[in-house]
């Protein structure tokens, strides 16, 4: 048994609540006592999981578990899903559109950020059926 | 120097104060594009932009930064404003660009 199971259904296209589950995350874990270090690992991580969620797959569920030892993040979509995941996960490698651009987004950093903040991270994608990012950060 | 004592000094508007009166800012960090600020400024760091939509706000809350500072006199609209003052993210307005504002900060950060 965990410690803690958050659940967050994420709105697509609303890009003025987006953030809002990782800054809610981002708040239990303070309650808790969580070191900084790792609050802030998971705090960038989930929000890059969450935003993509909004701008590429139209919404869809975050799972947040607080163990002793870690972590574990799942965030689950029934969006388009990555053709080509190795390419995704390149710097610089964006399909966002114009009108998501001009709000900063698009800079194709986000999966490589997801990366670099979780200490460990799988992608399971299908085209046309939806895309799970799973992420840990070791505490 | 904290956020407000750097508004204070170069007239800076305070568009929501934050914990920028107790804060110690460490760093710089300039960009517009948000998963670069998310990937690389630094916690304390001094966030620089011309991008004051909500958005803005949840990068800063979320990366830890000791304020957000709006160049080129670009105002947010209320409701970045109002997210702004719930999360007590300290956020800045000043009329020059991002390089001339964050270099009198540079200075400051030197002494
Ligand atoms: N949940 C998802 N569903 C479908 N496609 C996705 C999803 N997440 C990422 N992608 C695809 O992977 C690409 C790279 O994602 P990444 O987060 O690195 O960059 P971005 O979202 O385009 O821009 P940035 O995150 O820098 O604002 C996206 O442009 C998109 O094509
Ligand atoms: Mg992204």
């Amino acid at each position: 048994m965990s410690m803690l199971n958050l659940t967050y259904e994420v709105d697509g296209d609303d890009f003025t609540r987006a953030g809002e589950a990782s800054s809610a995350v981002k708040k239990r874990l303070r309650s808790l006592g969580i070191s900084p270090e790792a609050i802030r690992k998971v705090a960038i991580a989930l929000y890059e999981g969450e935003i993509n969620m909004v701008i590429h797959a139209n919404g869809g569920r975050i799972d947040v578990s607080v163990d002793p030892d870690k972590i574990t993040m799942t965030l689950k979509d029934t969006g388009k899903g990555i053709a080509d995941i190795e390419k995704a996960m390149q710097e610089g490698y964006s399909t966002a559109p114009d009108e998501v651009r001009n709000l900063g987004f698009g800079a194709g950093m986000g999966l490589p950020n997801m990366k670099k903040y979780s200490d460990h991270m799988e992608i399971d994608s299908t085209v046309g059926v939806g895309t799970t990012v799973y992420m840990e950060v070791y505490l | 120097m904290t956020p407000v004592e750097f508004a204070n000094k170069y007239d800076l508007e305070i568009l929501s104060v934050g914990e920028g009166e107790t804060r110690e800012i460490r760093g710089i960090y300039c960009c517009d594009l948000l998963s670069l600020v998310m990937g690389r400024a630094k916690e304390d760091d001094a966030f620089f932009t011309v991008m004051a939509n909500v958005n803005t706000i949840a990068v800063g809350v979320l990366a830890d930064v000791a304020c957000v500072v709006l160049c080129e006199g670009i105002r947010p609209d209320e409701l970045t404003l109002q997210r702004a003052k719930e999360q007590d993210v300290t956020l800045l307005l000043s009329q020059k660009d991002s390089f001339r504002t964050a270099l009198d900060l540079w200075k400051e950060l030197q002494r």
